[in-house]
């Protein structure tokens, strides 16, 4: 009977459907706090009870980004991978791995002070849209419509002076549908997928009130999904993709751990059941 | 079992696990359940949302 973990830091509502389809499926589960695991450089594997395969959902992203590097120096089967949470928890990383697989994604322009930031977006016309480095649920992110909102957006980051913040990420604002599509891959394989719409913002996140439609998985979706997934590093991920009016579709983003609780209301796949069977067999093999 | 910041009564579902969030009703403090022995939950202050908290 193989032994699942699932690595949490916050139980919310997608912790708790993996561990009970993973109890439904007999296997042995258990759910492990990140925030009271202590791992030392002598820890050995079997000083723990991570099982056969750990699924790490940490919602912080750099605690589940180091825990991560934990479980792989105790040789832990552990999905994701640290290098593909690396490579998603950073949208620059993630822009310059799409566009080296030729998976097609927005123009993203990056510049390394406030002065190249603002001689980019004066150079390459308004609207940009400025997004952190690192981050989720859509916050901070905003379309620089004129030079005195990005002048205000620069002085506020100049401010707040964190690391991540000399580091501008300024994407071209795509022609599309007041919608985006959220794909889940598990492997090679697009499991679900959904619209995400919004009336009142260009956001579309779930997390700010977006509304789950269910869209179908077309080839051009699937090929640029398990396209873009495989250049991150594959595993299971979140793939988010825009309809652009003149190139198709396009993928913006990848994410990590992904949410699902929207999607799983209108997908016909079992989510968790393929997550969960997906770690089982990457640990076996 | 009555909320450590107000001391309003906080009714804990059940199902309720380990890791789960719990509001208080009342002053709408947020707690974490740190642990659960025969229905008995301790309650810890919840984590306030990290720059780096999502997917």
């Amino acid at each position: 009977m193989p032994k699942v973990r699932i690595v949490f830091d916050r139980v919310r509502v997608e912790e708790k459907m993996l561990e009970q389809k993973a109890i439904e499926l007999g296997h042995d589960t258990k759910m492990i706090d990140a925030k009271t695991t202590q791992i030392n450089t002598e820890s050995k594997k079997n000083n723990f009870d991570f099982g056969d395969v750990v699924i790490e959902r940490c919602v912080s992203y750099f605690r589940g980004l180091h825990f991560t590097a934990c479980l792989e120096f105790l040789d832990v089967p552990v999905i994701n991978k640290f290098e593909v949470a690396n490579n998603c928890g950073n949208k620059m990383l993630t822009s310059l791995l799409l566009r080296k697989h030729n998976v097609p994604t927005p123009k993203t322009y990056f510049s390394f002070s406030s002065d190249a930031a603002l001689e980019t977006l004066d150079k390459e016309g308004y609207p940009l849209v400025i997004k952190p480095i690192t981050g989720s649920w859509g916050r901070g992110v905003m379309a620089l419509k004129d030079r005195d909102t990005a002048d205000a957006i620069v002085e506020v980051r100049e401010l707040s002076d964190g690391p991540l913040d000399r580091i501008y990420y300024l994407q071209e604002m795509v022609r599309r549908p007041p919608r985006d599509i959220r794909a889940i891959t598990v492997g090679e394989q697009v499991i679900a997928a959904m619209y995400r719409t919004s009336t009142d913002s260009f956001k579309t996140n779930i997390a700010l009130g977006a509304e789950p439609i269910a869209c179908e998985i077309t080839k051009e979706l699937d090929d640029v999904c398990v396209k873009a997934s495989k250049a991150v590093g594959g595993g299971i991920l979140g793939i988010d993709v825009m309809e652009d009016e003149k190139h198709g579709l396009v993928v913006h983003e990848i994410n990590n751990t992904v949410e699902f609780k929207g999607l799983a209301k209108v997908a016909k796949r079992n989510i968790p059941k393929e997550m969960i069977e997906y770690a089982i067999a990457s640990a076996i093999r | 079992m009555n909320c450590p910041e107000c001391d309003a009564k906080i009714k804990i579902p059940d199902d309720a696990s380990v890791g789960e969030i719990i509001s208080c009703p009342d002053c709408g403090a947020d707690f974490e359940i740190a642990s659960k022995n025969s229905g008995v939950c301790e309650l810890k202050h919840a984590e306030k949302v990290g720059e780096d908290w999502g997917e």
